[in-house]
């Protein structure tokens, strides 16, 4: 039989010497048997396994190691990949449910096929029958789908959706975003965002200074929105207020409308230094008074 | 026949078209061996690696077409290292020496090179026709190369290469003297391309009939080529993707009544249900219809747009067409030759897209169905025995139940019942990839009644050495044997060791072959190329250390007259 594979084993790497090996050790067979090979392979040594496999990946070790060759552990000395608590080391050689030295978890036998890439040597023949249905695991090449098909498929992903309406939306819709004072114009894909705190801050990030009305996912300014220190703010023009040019021409605060009648109507977006915009803040002030 | 004049003997050879029936008229005699040679004009070599250049440039120095393929299949799903091989361009030299009469170059899975492209362009006069299918190693500037230099190029298709991105003016170096472009496809170019070049270059080829732009090209551009190129038969759409709003969207609705030819539809990379209304006038005519590269395309618009289709004889979709859109398709499109059903979600939670259900109404409703190549969660017995009864004509059969190892979900068993009768009905069965729960017993079938059967893919399936022994004994024209993640070991590998002449190749990855076992072969079969393909890190150590016993990950096994290649990498050993 070959060396001992190279196994993903799931992370519990530990410092060497830093637990008690013998204890934490784990030994393949009956009770009372020794394991062979152990003299220089004595010891933990794992890299981490993604976390999605981290716990169950476990067991898949153990079964695999226990399938392959019948008996002889895999395991090899090497240096901590990562540095794990030791709590988590040593949970992790506790195998859960009954599984341990002896034991084998039913169903498992041919997980471990999945958990390493496909393609590991060690894999004896009879693990390869009964593969288990891949829960995330990816095996190499499988499907067998060409790469040129995986790449493009990649890049599209089909997030697209109509609306409730039957109204047809669109893959992109790419608008135009002006600041006062920036140099240059921007532009956004309005269906990257499924809201308008979404939009925000992107926006935010690309000019790094601004505003918009609060409003909650129906757009609705909230009674809290515009509150008295930010009309404040407002007033005194050291804010930004997002505004945007709708279907008519006309320019409209951001954040009245739902979402989806917004994307709809919008066919630019202007950032709006605070003190130009005073016309617009008092009519919302006065909503929020009236409701007050 | 020997008491005539070559030139008859020529003349009479003129009407042997197949490679195999001129072979075969080449062996006769010396005579017609000389003759025949000198008036081949077509040549397909299916492994560059078979035979070197030299050789068949020197036996057929009149050749026009010249047809060569590289990487083994298993390429395409990345389990072939990427330097392993497949160099064009020795074949490319070779060709400019010799055969300076050369048209068309076909090359598959192979690595060509800006160079190559280039001395290729400056080589051949008469150059018309390149296509180049899944190759790689090459960018924009060998096509401006060919652009250049090829006067009187009829054809450029490149079809899913891997072509870096060297700007978009490689179109620009189309000279204006160049009116004779039949045949244009660039839609695996990831980048832009000159959107007034390509404009002109339309405009200036009145025989231009196929035309597959790549995702780049916006609906304006390609309202501007549609202005022009109203003889199209086959179009490759571009993005397909524009506001309802703007100008280009009803410019669009109104451009395609015009196109009377198009019989052939593709692209829509992003295409939205209301651009692609915008095909409604011609689906009719349509025979080809590609849909597989557009997700935002989702099962009521895809019906929609099938029910138009009724004359389609291949057709390519996501799996998001459903059951239930199979079943428009089963019962609008009765020409129906070739279907393909791709998933959409390649890594998916096993949402059920399309089901055995699917398949059993397009196979009653579409009695010319003779390919297919069909993406599914799960597949039954009973499914796969109606299918075969109701299509006996397939000549490719390609099923793939993405959870491999999977059982009839009814009855638990496993498909071996099911694909037997698959190869026990269609008798000119010449394709077959197998998936699911598979014993030895869908071997034995194999090997029984799979007469015409010249490739076979199967991965995860089998009991053991007995399953590949059925196959390798029983299926007589066998060409390509691809198998990945199966108990066969050495034992199947040594018994019938003289097939392997008879074949191509053949694949093997993540099996219980030896290396014992494949310096065995290598003795035996010294006409064979013994492949071990082993990207292990720890080579050099390996080496010294490597019993016989050790199992081999990867081995390709391919016969030739050209003995071990000398363009190997390090992790390739020929034995």
């Amino acid at each position: 039989m070959s060396p001992p594979p190279e196994h993903d084993y799931t992370g519990g790497a530990v410092e060497d010497g830093a637990l008690n090996l013998k204890e934490t050790e784990l030994r393949l067979g009956l009770p009372g048997s020794e394991s062979p090979d152990r003299d220089d392979k004595v010891g933990l040594t794992l890299e981490l396994l993604s976390p999605k496999s981290f716990v169950s990946g476990a067991k898949r070790v153990f079964c695999d190691a226990i399938d392959a060759g019948g008996g002889k552990w895999g395991f090899s000395a090497g240096e901590a990949g990562s540095e794990v608590e030791n709590g988590k080391g040593s949970v992790l050689f506790t195998p859960k449910g009954e599984g341990s030295a002896g034991g084998k978890p039913p169903g498992l036998g041919r997980a471990g096929n999945d958990a390493a890439a496909s393609g590991q040597a060690a894999n004896s023949g009879k693990s390869h029958r009964e593969v288990a249905p891949a829960a995330k695991a990816q095996v190499v090449g499988w499907p067998p789908i060409r790469s040129y098909r995986k790449n493009t498929m990649a890049t599209n992903p089909p997030k697209y959706k109509e609306d409730a309406d039957g109204k047809p939306g669109l893959g992109c819709l790419y608008v135009k975003v002006s600041m006062e004072g920036a140099p240059y114009l921007r532009k956004v894909d309005l269906k990257t965002y499924k809201d308008y705190r979404e939009l925000s801050s992107a926006l935010e990030k690309m000019f790094s200074c601004f505003t918009i009305g609060q409003c909650n996912s129906q757009g609705i300014p909230s009674r809290d929105g515009l509150s008295e220190s930010r009309l404040m703010d407002l007033l005194n023009g050291s804010e930004y207020v997002l505004t945007y040019e709708d279907k008519d021409g006309d320019w409209m605060l951001v954040g009245d409308v739902p979402w989806e009648m917004f994307t709809d109507s919008c066919k630019r977006l202007r950032i709006m230094k605070g003190s130009d915009a005073i016309g617009l803040a008092p009519r919302a002030m006065e909503k929020c008074k009236s409701r007050n | 026949m020997t008491y005539f004049p070559e030139e008859v003997v020529e003349h009479i050879f003129d009407f042997v078209g197949s490679h195999r029936d001129r072979n075969t008229v080449s062996t006769v005699c010396k005579a017609w061996y000389q003759v025949e040679r000198l008036s081949r004009r077509t040549v397909f070599v299916g492994n560059c690696y078979a035979i070197r250049p030299e050789r068949v440039m020197a036996r057929f120095p009149g050749i026009k077409s010249l047809s060569v393929k590289g990487k083994p299949h298993f390429a395409d799903f990345n389990l072939v290292p990427y330097d392993w091989g497949g160099f064009a361009l020795p074949w490319i030299e070779a060709a400019a020496r010799r055969c300076p009469g050369l048209e068309e170059l076909r090359l598959k899975r192979m690595v060509v090179t800006d160079d190559g492209l280039e001395l290729l362009a400056r080589s051949f006069p008469n150059f018309k026709s390149l296509v180049l299918i899944s190759c790689e190693g090459f960018s924009t500037d060998g096509l401006a190369a060919i652009a250049t230099y090829c006067r009187g190029l009829r054809e450029l298709d490149l079809q899913e290469n891997e072509v870096e991105d060297h700007g978009c003016q490689w179109l620009s170096f189309f000279p204006d003297s160049c009116t004779s472009l039949v045949s244009l496809n660039f839609g695996c170019l990831k980048g832009e391309v000159n959107g007034g070049a390509l404009e002109r270059l339309v405009a200036r080829c009145p025989n231009l009939r196929s035309l597959k732009l790549n995702r780049a090209v916006s609906v304006e551009s390609l309202n501007k080529i549609l202005a022009r190129a109203s003889h199209l038969v086959d179009l490759g759409t571009g993005s397909f993707a524009v506001d309802h709003r703007t100008d280009a969207y009803h410019t669009l609705m109104n451009s395609f009544p015009k196109f009377k030819s198009l019989r052939n539809l593709s692209g829509f990379w992003d295409a939205s249900p209301c651009c692609l209304r915008a095909v409604y006038p011609v689906c009719t005519n349509l025979t080809v219809l590609n849909l597989s590269y557009a997700p935002a395309i989702q099962g009521d618009d895809l019906i929609k747009i099938i029910c138009l289709c009724f004359k389609l004889q291949k057709l390519w979709v996501l799996d998001s067409i459903g059951d239930k859109g199979l079943a428009v398709v089963a019962s609008t499109c009765k020409e129906l030759q070739e279907l393909r059903v791709f998933p959409c979600d390649i890594y998916g939670a096993g949402t059920t897209s399309v089901t055995e259900e699917g398949l059993l109404a397009v196979s009653s409703g579409c009695p010319k169905l003779n390919s297919l190549l069909y993406f599914c969660y799960q597949m039954t017995n009973a499914a796969l025995i109606t299918v075969a009864k109701n299509c006996p004509h397939f000549t490719r059969f390609r099923l793939c139940i993405l959870d491999p190892g999977k059982p009839d979900p009814v009855t638990n068993q496993p498909l071996d019942e099911g694909f037997g009768a698959i190869v026990r009905s269609c008798k000119n069965l010449r394709r077959l990839s197998l998936s699911g729960l598979l014993t030895d017993q869908v071997f034995l079938y194999i090997g029984m009644y799979a007469e015409h059967l010249e490739m076979l893919s199967i991965a995860f399936a089998g009991d053991s050495d007995k399953g590949m022994i059925y196959v390798l004994n029983g299926c007589k024209n066998l060409r390509k044997l691809e198998i990945r993640d199966c108990p066969f070991g050495d034992i199947a590998l040594l018994k019938n060791v003289a097939k392997y002449e008879t074949m191509r190749s053949l694949w093997m990855s993540s099996c219980d072959i030896t290396l014992g076992g494949c310096k065995a072969l290598a003795a035996k079969m010294p006409r064979l190329n013994v492949e071990i393909i082993n990207e292990n890190e720890e080579t050099d150590e390996f080496e010294e250390n490597l019993s016989d016993l050790h199992k081999l990950e990867k081995i390709y096994v391919y016969r030739t007259v050209a003995g071990p290649r000398n363009d190997a990498p390090d992790f390739v050993w020929t034995l």
